[in-house]
């Protein structure tokens, strides 16, 4: 039996309830590999954000089909579809979301906390996470002292503790100068050569054409490049 | 999610915000301090109150005899009999002269116009135990005895107020007080008196003198007793006093000891109590606010806490851990300023402290009750987030 496609979207829909109802997603159909590095293009308003939801399972689809990892998901429970987030998505942000308060190996040990496994060698997989987007270094510093760049970069470590099977980055270099971009974008490629299934939303052209594949959205309709 | 999980982290979002927390725990500091500090004072003072009714008040009996015509209720040598009992430590009897009823006494025949000599004062005659029975000492000189008594001596003994008056300050040249107009030998002077101060302005004389002034019967018998014995001698006292007519006496006796416990408890202060509940109250509203506010501030951390596969229940006990934390640490705080509190004041009194162990335990679990409900709110309102918002 072939492997299931990480994403398989078919006919969704989402409308928000307006006086006229707001079409954000319109009949959208989207097939995402195991290994792929998917690129969603769009301007301000296009639906973009709204998409990403869906794809974390933070917004449920007006209609149409779901599928993560061959999962059903649109009729799954809350707490079903909050344990599959957890499980099978790491999520990127544009703001980092990193805790102020707490040191960096802390905050990406944050990601094993709500059912991943025993507490035992927790510690060592942040570490190893860190190593592997290279700034285990920072360990031990507050979030705040590190660059941007740096702190993008500890926020995709949390988002592979959880070994997903997707990672999905909302405009992850909003915030960044060009060469701290670069230099996560690097480490996009380096990822994805490692097996990693990336799906990246992005407004900057250069950004989207550093991926393999690039579709574009426009008002909730969605066309492949 | 594991315990321990949990509690981390609500332990460093506690500690997060230093300064903000010890400042929330701030009400819930002062109400539980205000309660340990009112229960702990009124249980404190109402043991020292019963310990005093327990010294002086508890053993002291009085049983009045109403007047007879014909034969007395009470013989003299009655007193005999009541001090055989068990439980009875001294007793005497006493006549007194009819309400507010007064002599002329002098102290000399001189005539001196620059001061008063003669003074109005109470005559009374006792049986010998009375310095006893009246719970005081000779100040100077000594007591008449039964021999004085049987020979039917003209002695007397005076209370210290009224050898002030009498200006007797010396007993060694055998002074004499008239009475009326026969004079008796001073023997002794009765003072510190802690039952029947009036007799500090009395002249006592041994009953075969008394009978001179009209002082035939026994009008009140004084008893002490043992601690503990005063029920049980009140019923015993009128039998041993007038075998025939006991039930014509009055006994008059102390408050028992556990009616002075409840008397004293249901003095505690309630405004106090109240004053503490209103403080705990304002505790939580102040926990309550703050919480609302943290959880305003961290809508990002829990939207990340959500994309992370946090469930709503997470949230909602991450955030009642930490205002139940928050209560608790005031709780703590307040109980040990509480207990302190009750030291220092009994130590100032000279009280023995007393603080109930259940109390101590309580306070600060009422804390955390405190915390744990002022909680409710704000941890609802987290859970309810949606994610997507929450990461807006």
């Amino acid at each position: 039996m072939p492997e299931p496609p990480v994403i398989e979207l078919s006919r969704v829909c989402r409308r928000f309830p307006a006086r006229p109802p707001v079409r954000a997603l319109h009949e959208v159909s989207l097939r995402v590999d195991r290994g792929d590095h998917v690129a969603v293009m769009g301007p301000s308003g296009s639906g973009k954000s709204t998409l990403l939801n869906v794809l974390g399972l933070l917004d449920r689809p007006t209609s149409g089909r779901y599928l993560l990892d061959g999962v059903e998901t649109t009729t799954l429970r809350d707490g079903a579809r909050t344990r599959l987030r957890g499980d099978r998505i790491g999520f990127v942000f544009q703001s980092f979301h990193l805790l102020p308060h707490r040191s960096v190996v802390e905050n990406v040990m944050l990601a094993e906390i709500y059912g991943g496994p025993a507490r035992r060698g927790r510690r060592e997989r942040a570490l190893a996470a860190l190593e592997r987007v290279g700034v285990a270094h920072r360990a031990a510093f507050a979030p705040n002292l590190l660059s941007g760049g740096e702190r993008q970069r500890v926020a995709i470590a949390r988002a592979l503790m959880g070994q997903p099977s997707l990672l999905l980055c909302d405009e992850p270099t909003g915030n960044l100068d060009s060469r701290s971009t670069g230099a996560v974008l690097d480490l996009f490629d380096g990822l994805r050569e490692q097996g990693l299934t990336i799906v990246l939303i992005t407004h900057e052209q250069e950004v989207g054409e550093r991926a393999r594949r690039r579709v574009r959205i426009t008002d909730g309709v969605l066309v492949e490049e | 999610m594991r315990v321990r999980d949990l509690v981390g982290e609500a332990v460093a979002g506690v500690l997060a915000r230093p300064v903000r927390s010890a400042l929330t725990t701030l009400g819930t500091v002062l109400g539980i301090t205000t309660l340990v500090v009112t229960l702990g004072v009124a249980a404190t003072a109402g043991n020292q109150i019963v310990g005093r009714f327990d010294e002086l008040v508890a053993t002291a009996i009085t049983v009045e005899v109403p007047e007879s015509t014909g034969t007395p209720l009470v013989t003299w040598d009655a007193v005999e009999r009541l001090t055989r009992l068990r439980g009875v430590e001294s007793a005497a009897a006493v006549a007194e002269p009819e309400e507010g009823e007064s002599l002329p006494v002098r102290a000399n025949d001189l005539v001196d116009p620059t001061r008063v000599t003669t003074r109005s004062l109470t005559v009374l005659a006792a049986t010998t135990g009375l310095p006893e029975a009246a719970r005081g000492r000779m100040v100077r000189g000594r007591f008449y005895d039964s021999g004085h008594v049987r020979r039917g001596d003209r002695v007397a003994v005076i209370g210290d107020e009224a050898a002030r008056m009498l200006g007797i300050t010396r007993l060694d040249r055998a002074p004499a007080v008239f009475v009326g107009k026969h004079a008796y030998t001073v023997i002794g002077v009765l003072g510190d008196l802690r039952r029947e101060r009036s007799l500090s302005t009395a002249v006592i004389v041994p009953p075969t003198a008394g009978r001179r002034f009209g002082l035939r019967d026994v009008t009140r018998v004084l008893v002490n007793t043992g601690l503990g014995a005063a029920d049980l001698i009140a019923g015993q006292a009128p039998t041993a006093l007038s075998p025939g007519n006991g039930d014509m006496l009055q006994v008059i006796t102390p408050p028992s000891p556990t009616r002075a416990r409840d008397g004293a408890q249901d003095d505690v202060d309630a405004l106090f109590l109240i004053l503490g509940l209103v403080s705990l109250v304002v505790g939580a509203v102040g926990i309550a606010n703050v919480t609302l506010v943290t959880v305003m501030e961290r809508v990002p951390e829990i939207g990340l806490r959500r994309s992370l596969g946090a469930a709503r229940r997470h949230i909602a006990a991450q955030f009642l851990l930490e205002s139940t934390l928050i209560g608790l640490t005031g709780g703590v705080i307040g109980t040990a300023l509480g207990v302190v509190a009750v030291v220092a004041i009994s130590a100032v009194k000279q009280w023995t402290p007393l603080l109930d162990v259940r109390l101590a335990v309580a306070a600060p679990v009422a804390g955390a009750l405190v915390g744990l409900l002022a909680g409710l709110h704000p941890a609802l309102r987290a859970s309810r987030m949606e994610p997507v918002d929450a990461l807006r």
